[in-house]
């Protein structure tokens, strides 16, 4: 009997050190995570309340500081009042330029991807390989690489300092990634559905409406998302190939701080900076879900 | 009425001769099992036949139609996968009406089809589900029925059971060998599964590297394989080959065995031999031939042969018990009813029925 007790008060005095180790190491993983998730928040931070302060308070206690003052106008400014060099529209007309890019950009290049990736996959023909590859070489390519190839096609065309031709080069550039995308997804839908399907009399146009596309929502949400930040966020092509009233928002942005008034206005600046990011991260608020979803989808098949 | 010929069906993938003239033919209402081990061709020539590979040479005709070159929509048939594809974002009753929603059938006639499909497999309950909330056997089930419900004039079935558990596999299948009594239609089923051929088939084409071995009735396919090939494929425990020689005995032809301690048997042989028939032989016996010798046995069949043999390996099945034997030098499979199993280690006086056995050219590997 004694040996029995004396048995149970040592589990139990292990037991506890080993739910205090336990304690100890959560403590230590969860501080750790906190304090980097701080460094990587405490930018936003500054930027959003900075947009909500008044300038002559930026101006008195510096950019990294507590608000003391609470106000809504420079959000109002920077969106419709502000004026960048000449004319004083705010970031508006240059946040439509870029929802007018990048709308269309991206949901033709992704119907272009989804297609090349149905063909790439599905309906494989002689050299169809060898043509992914080389579609994939525009992966790695970047951007710069094009800009002088683009300059004289875009002037070829007309469509210099237009919305139009930056959603040109937008899809044409897009297409390599969605491909890739789709292309690798559409691998894992057994090949069995395309021949029952063939066997149903379905064609190639029915095929993709009625199998594929139905299967694909997880993979163009992704390429959704990939490529509306992308369009959204780039600015080279924007600041290279539009000015003044054409430019994307991105591109509007580096003329607002490069805007030749002597005062700085912080509060407007951080106010459209905060514009210009809205919408990706409104797409990945909504989408964040199927984007991790989508993207570890195709691993596991 | 529809038939199915094959004339010297050649297929190429590249460097690569996948078949090498393939000639078969079905005729009306015919259930043709195609079967090999993997990558005998088996699949490919089931996939030339539905028009999703390209034809290299030779002809396919259905209901003597010259098909080669025609879409596998306009060929009239109908397909069951082993992987079932049924559509999964469909439900059974989308999956079953897809076929006819391509071919514009009118809607009335289209719930008609359904309806007598859904009652015939008896899947009325699942009609509004997802294949993804069907288990194993009510797929087979739906795939069957989406290819039941378009009335085509040739089946095709591509392993349909290998992707199901023992158990279902053999429900399953008695349940194709009805189906197929109800419905008559012209079937070519492909697997690699001998006993599935052998019970559902009416002809069974052995297939082995890309040509066909043997193409016959299931009886004669087992009882007189024509090569070794298709004797060593068709029958579990597999056929025994023992290598003999021509030799005599009391005037009749016979084989003689070597067996332990360099000593020879000579079995007589009951078939009539042809004159070029070569010295040295292989004797086929299927386990289920050889028996327990004893002279009541030996009154009732005169072509029983006698021979001892060492048991090895006692294998007790339940149903039967398989003995591995040790014959000379070569190892042979005799399988025995429980009662009278022979025990491990024991010499066995062995009853060989030599009627049913089968004698090859060893050069050849053909029967003789």
């Amino acid at each position: 009997m004694a040996d029995v007790s004396l048995d149970q008060v040592q589990d139990h005095h292990a037991s506890t050190v080993a739910a205090r180790r336990h304690f100890l190491a959560r403590f230590v993983i969860y501080g750790l995570l906190v304090i980097f998730a701080a460094i990587y928040l405490v930018p936003l931070l500054v930027v959003v309340l900075n947009s909500f302060r008044d300038q002559q308070e930026i101006a008195r206690n510096g950019l990294i500081s507590l608000p003391r003052s609470f106000r809504l106008e420079a959000w109002g400014q920077a969106w419709s009042t502000y004026c960048i060099g000449g004319t004083c529209e705010g970031m508006q007309r240059n946040f439509y330029n870029s929802l007018k890019m990048t709308i269309p950009a991206t949901i033709i290049s992704t119907a272009v991807g989804a297609m090349n990736g149905y063909i790439l996959s599905k309906w494989l023909f002689k050299g169809s390989e060898a043509l992914f590859t080389c579609m994939l070489l525009g992966v790695f390519i970047p951007g710069q690489i094009s800009l002088m190839p683009w300059a004289f096609i875009l002037g070829n065309l007309g469509l210099s300092n237009s919305v139009y031709g930056l959603v040109l080069i937008h899809v044409i550039q897009g297409i390599s990634f969605t491909t890739l995308f789709c292309r690798n997804y559409y691998v894992s839908i057994p090949d069995d559905l395309i021949k029952a399907a063939r066997i149903d009399g379905a064609g190639f146009w029915r095929i993709f409406r009625k199998i594929i596309l139905p299967l694909s929502s997880p993979i163009l949400i992704v390429t959704v998302i990939w490529q509306f930040t992308g369009i959204w966020n780039e600015y080279l092509f924007g600041v290279v190939f539009t000015s003044g009233q054409q430019q994307p928002i991105t591109a509007a942005l580096v003329a607002l701080t490069a805007s030749g008034t002597n005062v700085r206005a912080y509060d407007v600046m951080s106010a459209a900076v905060l514009i210009g990011a809205l919408p990706p991260l409104l797409i990945y608020l909504f989408g964040g879900k199927y984007f991790v979803r989508g993207l570890t989808q195709g691993a596991i098949k | 009425m529809s038939t199915l010929t094959i004339r010297s069906l050649r297929k190429n993938f590249g460097a690569v001769e996948v078949l090498k003239g393939i000639d078969l033919e079905a005729q009306n209402g015919e259930f043709i099992a195609l079967v090999g081990p993997s990558g005998c061709g088996k699949s490919t020539l089931l996939a030339m036949i539905a028009g999703l590979e390209t034809v290299t040479s030779g002809e396919i005709r259905i209901d003597g139609r010259l098909v080669n070159s025609v879409a596998p929509k306009d060929r009239d048939i109908a397909m069951v996968f082993q992987s079932y594809a049924l559509y999964p974002t469909m439900t059974v009753r989308e999956n079953i009406t897809f076929g006819m929603e391509s071919r514009r059938v009118p809607k009335p006639q289209q719930d008609e089809a359904v309806k007598r499909v859904a009652a015939f497999l008896q899947i009325e309950p699942l009609l509004e589900r997802k294949p993804g909330q069907l288990s194993g056997g009510q797929r087979q089930r739906v795939a069957m029925g989406r290819a039941l419900v378009r009335d085509p004039k040739l089946f095709l079935f591509d392993e349909p059971l290998s992707n199901l558990d023992a158990k279902l596999r053999v429900d399953m299948r008695t349940e194709i060998k009805k189906l197929h009594h109800r419905v008559g239609k012209t079937t070519v089923y492909v697997t690699h599964d001998q006993v599935e051929a052998m019970t559902l088939a009416s002809r069974i084409a052995v297939m082995h590297q890309g040509s066909v071995q043997q193409f016959d009735e299931p009886a004669t396919v087992y009882n007189r394989p024509a090569n070794m090939f298709v004797a060593g494929f068709m029958g579990s425990p597999a056929m025994n080959f023992l290598p003999a020689e021509l030799s005599e005995e009391g005037g009749r032809p016979a084989v003689a065995l070597q067996t332990a301690n360099g000593k020879t048997v000579s079995l007589s042989i009951v078939q009539t031999l042809p004159s070029d028939t070569p010295r040295q032989l292989v004797l086929g016996v299927r386990p289920e031939h050889i028996y327990r010798f004893d002279p009541d046995l030996a009154r009732r069949k005169p072509s029983i042969a006698q021979i001892d043999a060492v048991v090895e390996l006692v294998e007790p099945t339940g149903a039967e018990t398989m003995a591995v034997l040790r014959l000379g030098a070569k190892e042979i499979t005799g399988r025995f009813d429980p009662d009278g199993t022979p025990r491990m280690g024991e010499t066995v006086t062995l009853g060989i029925d030599m009627a049913r056995a089968c004698l090859f050219d060893p050069t050849t590997q053909r029967l003789i």
